[in-house]
């Protein structure tokens, strides 16, 4: 076997890959652009917890405490701008962590698309145009999202809701009309029982890299899952009412006069909010990664990159998988360091889906390359 | 195509389109509203402290943690049943890797589907009634997902033995 036939094979034949991962396919839209919209997202993700995060809650500390001494010293004019301040901090940070979590949910999306392309019962044409909807769609909602903070209601006929927040949700409903497409395009074709069905070998392969992205991405969502279960039957309940004692607290404490109680309140409150957040991220990211990791394994056959290089980065993309949720629970015991290392944890999987991503480029070529020489 | 995969696709597909749509429309008509109405409760409970006022104070605070509850929980049944949705998928595409019989690939796709629409709704319900109801309701879904996913996980090493 050549170098090149065993970089491709791990189950499927490059004529029967090929087929289905023609120049400008929608299959090859949805691939390459949902491996994009992923790794767009998480770099967003990373870029976001190194210089936004952080700051966003010191600054976020910082404004709950000016309200409880607002409070303290009588001034609601003082608590009220605090506040105002703190909305502004809360929605930075929340249309951030929707736009990186949107990005990396419609990649996943795209991929899902790209396998069932086979099964959809349309023209090339059309299923290009469904294709190409989307990533717009996929594109525009985060981008959308993204600038909802800066663009603010500038101009906005609307009562609450700015441009950037309209144009997302256009976004948004595009990806959503493309999904019921498809949606119809399966029926259609499962409806008609042609006499020979499509077969697909990606669907098939059962190569060492695809078996280990399947079972250990399955094992991620199913670690993801129990810790869910835990959080919400041991923690969720709890840490709500310990919310609503602890903003009780910062006020009724504050107006008596009893700033030592009140400061209290408010760190413990920065404690508890930074407890939530870790959990929901950590139950999260081994779920996304887990999904991504099984995702994975059904694009193995388009990997154009050696069998030893193929294992290495499913490897890297598994390990760093599970580091990056494990790290961050941790931060509530080890504090920066572990948010050290679960950055590395992030940094691992986008190096491996990257690299995976070369590999799948790098095959595009080959097939493009050996269709102008026929 | 076997029943149980046809089952996890078209039952995953339409979980994540109906988790997209339910998602639109509480960004649209419901979660603006009440992100502002929950900063501004917060507000107004610091406010009404400040100017001495705690009756009024400890109510603002109390709605916005009823509200807070309320929006954590719809971000939560969306989140949830698309994501559930996309695993279901995925699990389905790749169903015929699961090295069980057909019965019994059939029993772990119906726990999965029916603990995927189930859980969601019980996290929804929560905020209708914060009895123990819509706790069961969510406890019994995750515990069907639960089970669905270990015994797809085992069905995986299986094949791959």
């Amino acid at each position: 076997m050549s170098p090149h036939e065993g970089a491709i094979g791990s189950g499927a034949s490059v004529a029967q890959t090929a087929e289905r991962f023609e120049p400008r396919s929608a299959r090859r839209i949805f691939v390459i652009g949902g491996i994009g919209l992923i790794l767009c997202g998480m770099i967003l993700g990373d870029i976001f917890a190194a210089f936004i995060l952080h700051p966003n809650a010191n600054r976020i500390g910082a404004n709950l405490l000016a309200a409880t001494r607002a409070v303290a010293s009588h001034d609601p004019q003082a608590a009220g701008a605090a506040f105002q301040n703190i909305g502004g901090l809360l929605e930075n940070r929340g249309t951030k962590v929707d736009a990186h979590s949107h990005m990396i949910g419609f990649g996943y999306i795209a991929l899902l698309i790209a396998l069932l392309q086979p099964y959809v019962a349309f023209s090339e044409s059309a299923k290009r145009f469904l294709a190409k909807l989307f990533v717009f769609g996929a594109i525009l909602l985060p981008v959308g999202v993204f600038l909802i903070h800066y663009v603010g209601m500038a101009g906005s006929p609307f009562g609450a809701i700015g441009w950037a927040s309209v144009f997302g949700d256009f976004g948004g409903f595009l990806v959503w009309v493309v999904c019921l497409c498809e949606l119809a395009g399966l029926a259609k074709y499962f409806g008609a029982r042609p006499a020979v069905r499509a077969s697909d070998k990606l669907l098939s392969d059962r190569g060492w890299a695809a078996r280990a992205l399947l079972s250990g991405g399955t094992m991620l969502v199913l670690i993801g899952f129990l810790h869910g279960s835990y959080y919400a039957g041991a923690h969720l309940f709890r840490y709500e009412a310990r919310d609503s004692e602890l903003l009780s607290a910062m006020t009724a404490r504050a107006a008596a006069g009893d700033s030592a109680a009140a400061l209290q309140a408010v760190a413990d409150y920065g404690q508890l909010q930074g407890a939530k957040a870790l959990n929901v991220a950590a139950h999260a990211h081994v779920i996304e990664f887990g999904v991504l990791a099984i995702l994975l394994a059904f694009f193995q056959p388009y990997v154009f990159l050696s069998e030893k290089w193929r294992r290495i980065w499913v490897i890297v993309l598994l390990l760093g998988s599970l580091a990056l949720p494990v790290f961050v629970l941790l931060e509530l015991q080890w504090g920066m360091l572990a948010g050290g290392l679960a950055d590395v944890g992030g940094f691992l999987v986008i190096v491996a889906l990257f690299a995976m991503l070369v590999g799948i480029w790098r095959y595009a070529e080959k097939l493009d390359s050996s269709a102008d020489v026929a | 195509m076997t029943f149980s995969r046809r089952l996890l696709i078209f039952g995953g597909l339409v979980l994540a389109v109906w988790g997209m749509g339910y998602g639109i429309w509480y960004a649209v008509f419901i979660e603006h509203q009440t992100l502002d109405g929950l900063g501004s409760a917060l507000a107004t409970g610091f406010m009404r402290a400040a100017e001495n006022r705690m009756a009024e104070s400890q109510a603002a605070l109390t709605d916005a943690g009823s509200r807070s509850f309320v929006y954590v929980r719809q971000v939560d049944a969306h989140g949830h049943w698309i994501g559930l949705g996309l695993l279901l998928l995925i699990l389905g595409i790749a169903f015929d890797q699961v090295g069980f019989g057909e019965r019994t690939r059939t029993y772990l796709a119906m726990a999965l589907f029916a603990g995927s629409i189930i859980f969601p709704l019980g996290v929804l319900l929560e905020t209708w009634n914060r009895g123990a109801g819509p706790q069961a309701v969510a406890i019994i879904g995750s515990a069907l997902v639960i089970l669905g996913l270990l015994g797809t996980a085992l069905g995986f090493a299986r094949s791959n033995s």
